[in-house]
């Protein structure tokens, strides 16, 4: 097992650095931060002094091995539009995304996996049918124009919910909601075509033969080795969401990781860029180490060697 | 050579290559079996009529602004017709406006899957046949892609270049390659070890003739299939970008470029956002159908399973 983590950290430390290498070069594509943070009428003196304090009068390979430098101590820079250290930003707006995605998959995963299941012990039966039919809306729905209706009906007509915010936990109501819609649709689908598989295997006709109960086939035999496809495209959407729920953030007015990364491109601050880039992409290997330990204790038969 | 994929699918294996008549109407009479298939067919249809005739029809109801018909209400039958689904704040029928958005949403799309599949799609019969050094580095190459997070690739390069229709298709399609490419090397490696592989090879034919004559065909269903599917997602990230507002600009119209406008006025007159996106919701879901049902048909052994039961 030890072994199998170290391949896969080092798997995943060559594409983090190409995916830090692009980043860092593209994002300073995008033009120079200075003629965004000085007043129009700024002398060329002033430009020279904001460009040095933030080091961007080096050549680019020059702040590029600063960079790298800095890497090794754990500094990344020091934000633009915040005069904070960019990892300190990004370390504040990462709890609610992670938030997000905490309270999310839980219940993505819990739905998709017994309406899944139910709509699988019957496939073409009623449940079945009405189960398939709302988890293709749900993964049909863009999402933004589900939190605009959810606005709407909740916040403009029902005065139920508020419109935006973090305050109370009815703030997380809607945006939870949105963000469950198209996960669930999709994971149903996954779980209810691979417990279809598992319920006409050979095993679960024994366990039938030998009497055992209905809940028990579908829940502790079958499901069980239905799993594995459930996990991977689940530990997919999960990373979606870690990655920046950009829309729901945008709408909801959550001052989340996806809003804060392309606000900080909009805004050409650079550090933020490159350290969110970094925070959620060590965040998204966790997710996947996580995931290929769960595959060898839901399966026996994989061993990581 | 598709007509023969399906003919040699079918429970008669006699049936000549060319049979293309009869394989049309075995398709057609299963479309007309399949109600759900066939509704979502007919609506895709009727979009299409819309992207292809819709501007030069109604580019000037779209454009023109009404302010007699201001915030107007749909469902209102003292109003033309075109109103219907009511107006936006400056009197612009919606109607008109998704009709004429269609293009762009549809074709940008379209272009976009369609540059995938053929780049991703050669690439991956290549990765598939040839392993060794070039397919690793492939594969690398697609991993590293699809490990970016998406939007934000998507933001940093339409932020350099300026958010044109051109580069929005790029950069949908750059994003969408690695799934071709992996589905198309997966099909390739089995089918590279059967028997007509072996046997053309063994008549002398060249790498090119095998991969392009004979390995190609049999891939195309599946590419076809995963096409629709993957043009649904895409309508959906792009119509996401454009809400954002780095997607496709102003005057330039998509549906979900409509739908970001309507935000401002959702206290006001909800329909300007509503309908936009119910359109959206109800392409995807047509094309999700659509491709469960081609996949059935193209699919050999599932449409011979659908026969015998039909008889």
């Amino acid at each position: 097992m030890g072994n199998f983590i170290f391949k896969r950290s080092l798997q995943s430390v060559l594409s983090l650095a190409l995916l830090i290498i692009l980043v860092f070069f593209l994002a300073r594509f995008t033009g120079s931060p200075a003629d965004l943070y000085l007043p129009l009428d700024a002398t060329e003196e002033m430009r020279d002094q904001f460009n040095q304090r933030f080091g961007f009068d080096d050549p680019v390979y020059v702040q590029f091995f600063r960079f790298l430098g800095g890497l090794l101590q754990f500094d990344l820079g020091e934000s633009i539009q915040y005069s904070k250290p960019a990892v300190e930003v990004v370390l504040q707006a990462f709890p609610t995304t992670l938030m997000l995605a905490a309270i999310t998959m839980p219940i993505v995963i819990a739905v998709a996996i017994v309406t899944g299941s139910l709509a699988a012990f019957r496939p073409g039966g009623l449940f079945d049918r009405i189960a398939s039919l709302i988890s293709l809306i749900g993964a049909s729905t863009p999402n933004f124009w589900v939190a605009i209706v959810g606005v709407i009906v909740f916040a403009v007509w029902l005065r139920v919910l508020p419109t935006s915010g973090t305050g109370t936990p009815w703030h997380w109501v809607l945006p939870v909601a949105v963000l469950c819609l198209r996960p669930t649709g999709v994971l149903v689908q996954v779980v209810r075509s691979s417990m279809i598989t598992a319920l006409s295997s050979a095993y679960v006709k024994t366990a039938r033969a030998k009497g055992v109960r209905a809940r028990a086939i579908v829940f502790v035999h079958a499901l069980r080795n239905a799993l594995l496809p459930v996990i991977t495209v689940a530990s997919d959407q999960a990373a979606g969401i870690v990655n920046g729920a950009v829309i729901v953030e945008t709408v909801f007015g959550f001052p989340g990781i996806g809003k804060l990364m392309i606000d900080s491109v909009l805004l050409r601050d650079f550090a933020v860029i490159q350290a969110a880039v970094l925070v959620t992409a060590l965040a998204v290997f966790i997710i996947n180490i996580v995931v290929d330990i769960t595959y060898a204790l839901v399966d026996p038969r994989i061993r990581h060697s | 050579m598709r007509s023969s994929i399906h003919a040699s699918g079918t429970a008669e294996m006699a049936r000549p290559a060319q049979a293309t008549p009869s394989a049309l109407r075995d398709i057609v009479s299963s479309l007309l079996r399949d109600k759900v298939a066939l509704v979502s067919a007919a609506f895709l249809a009727i979009v299409l009529v819309c992207v292809a005739l819709g501007p030069t029809l109604l580019a000037d109801q779209a454009r023109a602004m009404n302010l007699m018909q201001r915030n107007a209400a749909p469902f209102s039958f003292d109003r033309p017709w075109l109103y219907i689904l009511g107006a936006d704040a400056l009197g612009r029928s919606v109607l008109a406006r998704i009709i004429v958005a269609s293009q762009n949403t549809i074709l940008i799309a379209g272009t976009a899957v369609l540059t995938s599949l053929v780049v991703g799609g050669a690439l991956g019969l290549v990765a598939g046949f040839k392993e060794g050094a070039v397919s690793a580095i492939l594969l690398r190459l697609a991993d590293a892609i699809m490990s970016f997070p998406s939007l934000l690739l998507a933001v940093i390069v339409l932020f350099v270049f300026e958010p044109g229709v051109a580069n929005v298709i790029l950069v949908l399609a750059i994003s969408r390659v690695p799934i071709f490419l992996r589905t198309v090397r997966a099909e390739v490696l089995e089918l590279k070890e059967r028997l007509f592989v072996t046997s053309a090879r063994a008549m002398g034919a060249s790498t090119w003739r095998i991969l392009f004559r004979h390995v190609a065909p049999m891939v195309l269903p599946t590419v076809i299939n995963l096409a629709a599917l993957e043009m649904a997602f895409v309508m959906l990230v792009e119509s996401g970008l454009s809400f954002l507002g780095i997607g496709i600009q102003p005057p330039e119209i998509t549906w979900g470029l409509m739908v970001s406008d309507g935000r401002n006025y959702i206290g006001s007159a909800w329909w300007v956002a509503f309908w936009p996106g119910l359109v959206i919701m109800l392409v995807t879901m047509s094309l999700n159908l659509f491709s469960n049902w081609l996949r059935v048909v193209t699919d050999p052994v599932e449409r011979w399973r659908l026969q015998t039961s039909a008889e």
